[in-house]
C-alpha cells in the first residue's frame, strides 16, 4: 500500500515535471506577437539561431522569405499531383479501351474499337480532375493535418491577433530546448509582446465525450431517418407520380375506356363498314367440300423448305390426335377421339383440297378449325407433308431406287 | 500633365489601409444587418427566379413541347443559353488562375468575386443540358455505366466529352474557390461574436491556424491548381465548342470554333465580372480595394477579345467563300440577310464596333460608359450563340424542311430564371462570405512583406 501511495506520488512528480499544472492543463507552447512582417522575420532568424526547430510562425497572410527563415524544406505536394494525373490518364485510358473493346465491342463512326484520338479530350479532363481533387484532398488531411478544431491555439487572443492584423510566433513544448522561463525571456528579449503560454485543453484531448453527446447522437439519428424517408419516397411514391412517371400519363385513349366525345360513349370505335383486315384473305369454299375439292389444287411445289415447314407444323398441331406418322394413334390417351388413319384408300386418293378444306373448315364437329394457327401457306404445306406420309407407307419398288 | 514615377510600381489598394481596416471593410456586409437597397435587389432577382421555376414547372410536367423547338431547330435557347453561362464562368478562371500565373498582382481585389461568378454562372449552364432532357432525372445516363443492355455510353461523342469538361470544371472551379476560402473564412471565424455564424466558420475553415508550415504547402497547392485549371478552361469552352464543329452541319463544321468559342468566353465574361463589380464596389463602399485602374485593365482584356472576336467573325465569311463550297456560303448569307438578320448586326455591332471604344482612355475610366458597354457585351454574346445555333438549324439541306423558330414564353421565362438564380446567389454571397480575398488584399499592400530580408528570397 505505501509502495502505491510513494508511486503515485512519483507519477504526480513526474506530471509536474511534464508541465501538467494542477488545473489539468498541457502546456502547448509559447506565443508572442509581433507588430510588423520585419520583426516576425528577424525574430524567425533569431529563433532559428538559436537553435529552436519545433516552432512555428503565424501571419495573417504568407510572407515572402520565412520559408527560409525558418529552413523549411520546399513542399513535395506537386508529386501528388503528378502521380494521381498518371493515374487518371492511365486508368480513363484503360477503361474506355475495355468497354469499347472488350466488354461490349461496338463499331461507332466507321473507327477501331480503341479510337484514341477521340478519347483525348476525356484523358485530359480526368488527369486534371484526378490531379486536382487529389492535390486539394492530401493538402488538406495529409499536409495541414485538417480539419482539426480542437488545436491548442484555437479561440486563444493569439489566434484572433494573427488572424487579422498580427504576426506571431510559437515556440512549442516538445521543442528539446524548450524551457518555460528560458523561452519566454528570449521571445520578449526578441520584441515579442503578449508572451504567453498556451494550453491544451483537456476536454478536447479526448474524442469519446464528443461522439457520445447525446446532441451528436440525436443528430446523427435525424439524419439517418430522413435520409432513408427521403430515398424511399423518392424511389416508392415519387417515381409513380407525374411527371416522373415518364409514358404512363398520355394523351391517348386506353382500351374499354368511356368517352365522353361520342354519344354511344365508347372509346373504342368499331372498323367502318366494309373494312378488310391486313392480309385477310376471303375463304369461299366454307362448308362447300365438293367445290373444295373440286377447284383447289396446292399452290406449293414439294421443295425441302416446304417439306420441312410440313413437317414442323404436323408435328406440333397435328401429330397429337394423328400420331406423328398419321396413323391416328393418339397420344391423348382417349381423352379425345383418336382419328382415322390418314393411310385409308379413300383418303390416299382424295385429291389435295379435301385436305386444305379439314384442315379450314374443321371435320364433322370432331375436329376444330386450325385456320387461325396455321397460316394459310403453312397449310398446304402440310399437305404435301401427308402426301408424303402416305407414299412412305405405301411405298412402291420404284422408290426404292 | 501628371508625373509618373516609373522607379516603382503603383500601388494596387489606394489610401494605403492598414490590415485591420481591410478586414474591416471586406467584413462589413457580413456583418451589418443588409439594407432596404439589398433586400430590394433581392426580391428582384427572387421574382426572377420564381418565373423561371414556374416556367420549368410547365416543362417538366408537359414536357419541351412548350418551347418552341422543333425540326430542324432542335437546338435554341437551352443550348444557347448552355453556351452563354459556361463563357460566363470562364472569366473568373482566367482571373483566379491564368493571371495568377502571370503574376498580374493587381487581380487579387476582384478573383475571389470573379471565381465565385464562375462557380455560380457554372451551376446556371449546368441546368440547361438537365433541362433540355425532358426528364432530367434521367441525366445520370451521361455516366459512363452500362445500361440495362450493357452498352456504354459512346465515349467519341462530343456530348460525352461535354459532361467530363463541365463536370471536371465546376470541380476544380469549386476546390479553387473552396481553398482561396479557407483562410478569410478563418479570419471570419475569429472576428465573429455569433455563436451560429462562429461555429459555420469553424467547420468551413477546418480549423486553419495561418501557420506559416501550412502557409507554405498552401501557397504550393495554389500554384498547381492555377496551372491545371489554366489548361482546363480552355479545354471546356473547345470542347463545348465541339458540339457543333465535330457535327457536319454548314455553320457549325468550322476548325476555328475552339479558339473562337474561348476567346468569346472570356470577352463576355470579362463583360459580365465588370458589369457585377461596378455595382458591387459602389453599393459596398469597395472603391478603394476594387480601383478604376482594374476597371480600365478589364477594358482592355474585353477590347483585345473582341478583336479576336472580330477576327472570327471575318475568317467564318472568308472560309466560306474561298472553299467554294455553296452550302457554307449560303448558310453565311442567309445569316446577314435571312429571317435573323436584326440579330446578326446586332450581335456585330454590340460585340465588334461598341467595344472599340475602349481605345479611349475617357470612356475607360468612366464607370456609367463601362457599365452601358459591358451590359451591351453581354447582349451581343447572347446573341452570338443564339445566331450561330439557330441559323445554321432553321434552313436544313431539304427546303421543304425550313423552319422559323420563334421562342415562346416558357423559353424566356427560364432566361429569365437562370438570371434570377445567378444574380440570387451573387446576393446571398456578398453577405455570407468575403466577397475580397482578405489574405490575398493584405499581402499586397505597401509594406506587407519584410523590407530588409537580406536576399533570403534569392538564397
Amino acid at each position: 500500500m505505501r509502495v502505491l501511495i510513494q508511486h503515485i506520488i512519483l507519477v504526480q512528480n513526474m506530471s509536474e515535471i511534464q508541465r501538467i499544472p494542477p488545473s489539468g492543463r498541457r502546456l502547448y507552447g509559447i506565443t508572442a506577437i509581433f507588430d510588423n512582417p520585419d520583426k516576425v522575420l528577424s525574430a524567425t532568424k533569431a529563433a532559428t539561431q538559436e537553435g529552436y526547430k519545433d516552432f512555428d510562425v503565424y501571419s495573417p497572410y504568407p510572407i515572402h522569405g520565412l520559408d527560409n527563415a525558418m529552413k523549411l524544406k520546399p513542399s513535395r505536394i506537386g508529386v501528388v499531383t503528378l502521380v494521381l494525373a498518371m493515374i487518371g490518364v492511365v486508368s480513363i485510358l484503360l477503361f474506355t479501351w475495355w468497354t469499347n473493346s472488350v466488354n461490349y465491342p461496338l463499331i461507332i463512326g466507321g473507327k477501331p474499337y480503341f479510337a484514341w484520338p477521340s478519347y483525348i479530350p476525356i484523358t485530359f479532363e480526368m488527369a486534371v480532375l484526378f490531379g486536382a481533387v487529389s492535390t486539394v484532398i492530401s493538402l488538406i488531411a495529409i499536409w495541414l493535418g485538417l480539419p482539426r478544431n480542437s488545436h491548442p491555439l484555437h479561440d486563444t487572443e493569439f489566434m484572433k491577433k494573427v488572424s487579422s492584423d498580427r504576426f506571431g510566433v510559437c515556440v512549442e513544448a516538445t521543442d528539446p530546448k524548450f524551457d518555460e522561463k528560458q523561452t519566454m525571456d528570449f521571445l520578449q528579449r526578441l520584441g515579442g509582446e503578449n508572451v504567453e503560454l498556451a494550453y491544451y485543453e483537456v476536454h478536447e484531448l479526448s474524442l469519446r465525450k464528443a461522439v457520445l453527446d447525446p446532441k451528436f447522437v440525436g443528430a446523427m439519428v435525424i439524419v439517418a431517418v430522413a435520409s432513408s424517408g427521403a430515398t424511399y419516397f423518392s424511389l416508392n411514391k415519387m417515381l409513380l407520380m407525374r411527371p416522373w412517371s415518364s409514358l404512363n400519363n398520355q394523351f391517348k385513349v386506353l382500351p374499354e375506356s368511356r368517352s365522353t366525345f361520342y354519344a354511344d360513349g365508347f372509346a373504342m370505335r368499331p372498323p367502318v363498314e366494309g373494312t378488310v383486315a391486313r392480309g385477310h384473305m376471303p375463304y369461299i369454299f366454307s362448308g362447300n367440300m365438293p367445290s373444295a375439292e373440286k377447284y383447289m389444287k396446292n399452290p406449293l411445289l414439294p421443295t425441302p423448305r416446304v417439306m420441312e415447314v410440313g413437317q414442323r407444323d404436323f408435328n406440333t398441331y397435328c401429330s397429337p390426335c394423328h400420331g406423328y406418322f398419321g396413323d391416328g394413334d393418339s397420344r391423348l390417351q382417349g381423352q379425345f377421339p383418336s382419328p382415322p388413319s390418314l393411310h385409308s384408300d379413300t383418303l390416299r386418293h382424295a385429291p389435295d383440297g379435301h385436305f386444305y378444306q379439314v384442315m379450314t373448315d374443321g371435320f364433322q364437329n370432331v375436329m376444330p378449325s386450325y385456320a387461325r394457327q396455321i397460316p394459310r401457306d403453312e397449310r398446304w404445306a402440310i399437305v404435301w407433308y401427308i402426301r408424303a406420309l402416305q407414299r412412305a407407307e405405301h411405298a412402291k419398288g420404284s422408290d426404292v431406287k | 500633365m501628371e508625373v509618373v514615377d516609373y522607379s516603382k510600381a503603383p500601388p494596387l489598394i489606394e489610401g494605403n489601409p492598414t490590415l485591420g481596416h481591410i478586414d474591416d471593410s471586406i467584413a462589413v456586409p457580413m456583418e451589418k444587418r443588409p439594407s432596404k437597397k439589398y433586400f430590394a435587389a433581392l426580391s428582384i432577382t427572387l421574382t426572377m427566379l420564381l418565373i423561371g421555376a414556374v416556367a420549368l414547372g410547365y416543362t417538366f410536367y408537359y414536357g419541351i413541347g412548350m418551347w418552341g423547338n422543333n425540326i430542324p431547330v432542335g437546338w435554341a435557347f437551352d443550348i444557347t443559353n448552355f453556351v452563354f453561362w459556361i463563357g460566363i464562368g470562364h472569366a473568373g478562371t482566367l482571373i483566379s488562375a491564368i493571371l495568377f500565373l502571370f503574376r498580374q498582382r493587381w487581380r487579387t481585389g476582384i478573383a475571389r468575386f470573379a471565381e465565385a461568378m464562375t462557380i455560380f454562372a457554372v451551376m446556371c449552364a449546368g441546368l440547361f443540358p438537365l433541362i433540355h432532357l425532358g426528364r432530367p432525372w434521367y441525366a445520370a445516363f451521361v455516366f459512363p455505366y452500362p445500361n440495362q443492355h450493357g452498352i456504354w455510353i459512346n465515349f467519341n461523342s462530343p456530348l460525352v466529352w461535354d459532361v467530363f469538361a463541365v463536370s471536371t470544371y465546376f470541380t476544380v472551379s469549386l476546390m479553387f474557390w473552396y481553398i482561396g476560402l479557407i483562410p478569410d473564412l478563418a479570419s471570419m471565424r475569429d472576428r465573429t461574436t455569433n455563436k451560429f455564424k462562429k461555429a459555420v466558420y469553424s467547420v468551413l475553415s477546418l480549423g486553419w491556424r495561418f501557420s506559416n508550415k501550412h502557409w507554405q504547402h498552401y501557397e504550393k497547392t495554389y500554384v498547381i491548381l492555377a496551372g491545371l485549371a489554366t489548361p482546363l478552361v480552355l479545354s471546356v469552352h473547345s470542347i463545348v465548342s465541339f458540339d457543333f464543329a465535330v457535327s457536319i452541319l454548314p455553320g457549325w463544321h468550322t476548325t476555328i470554333f475552339p479558339p473562337y468559342f474561348v476567346a468569346g468566353a472570356i470577352f463576355s465574361g470579362f463583360a459580365m465580372v465588370m458589369t457585377v463589380l461596378i455595382i458591387v464596389r459602389k453599393v459596398f463602399d469597395l472603391e478603394y480595394i476594387i480601383t478604376k485602374k482594374h476597371l480600365d485593365k478589364m477594358a482592355k482584356i474585353i477590347l483585345v477579345t473582341s478583336m479576336m472576336v472580330a477576327y472570327a467573325y471575318l475568317m467564318e465569311p472568308f472560309i466560306a467563300w474561298y472553299s467554294g463550297n455553296a452550302v457554307d456560303w449560303f448558310v453565311v448569307v442567309s445569316r446577314a440577310t435571312g429571317h435573323y438578320a436584326v440579330g446578326f448586326w446586332m450581335m456585330v455591332a454590340c460585340n465588334v464596333f461598341i467595344p472599340q471604344l475602349f481605345w479611349f482612355k475617357k470612356i475607360r475610366s468612366s464607370i456609367p460608359a463601362l457599365f452601358i458597354i459591358s451590359l451591351l457585351v453581354n447582349v451581343g454574346m447572347w446573341l452570338e450563340r443564339y445566331i450561330i445555333i439557330v441559323t445554321s438549324l432553321y434552313r436544313d439541306f431539304l427546303p421543304s424542311a425550313w423552319h422559323i423558330y420563334t421562342p415562346t414564353i416558357f423559353d424566356f421565362g427560364i432566361l429569365i430564371g437562370s438570371f434570377g438564380l445567378f444574380f440570387t446567389l451573387v446576393l446571398l454571397f456578398s453577405r455570407t462570405l468575403p466577397v475580397i480575398s482578405m489574405s490575398e488584399v493584405k499581402g499586397v499592400v505597401e509594406g506587407a512583406h519584410p523590407t530588409h530580408h537580406i536576399g533570403a528570397e534569392h538564397e
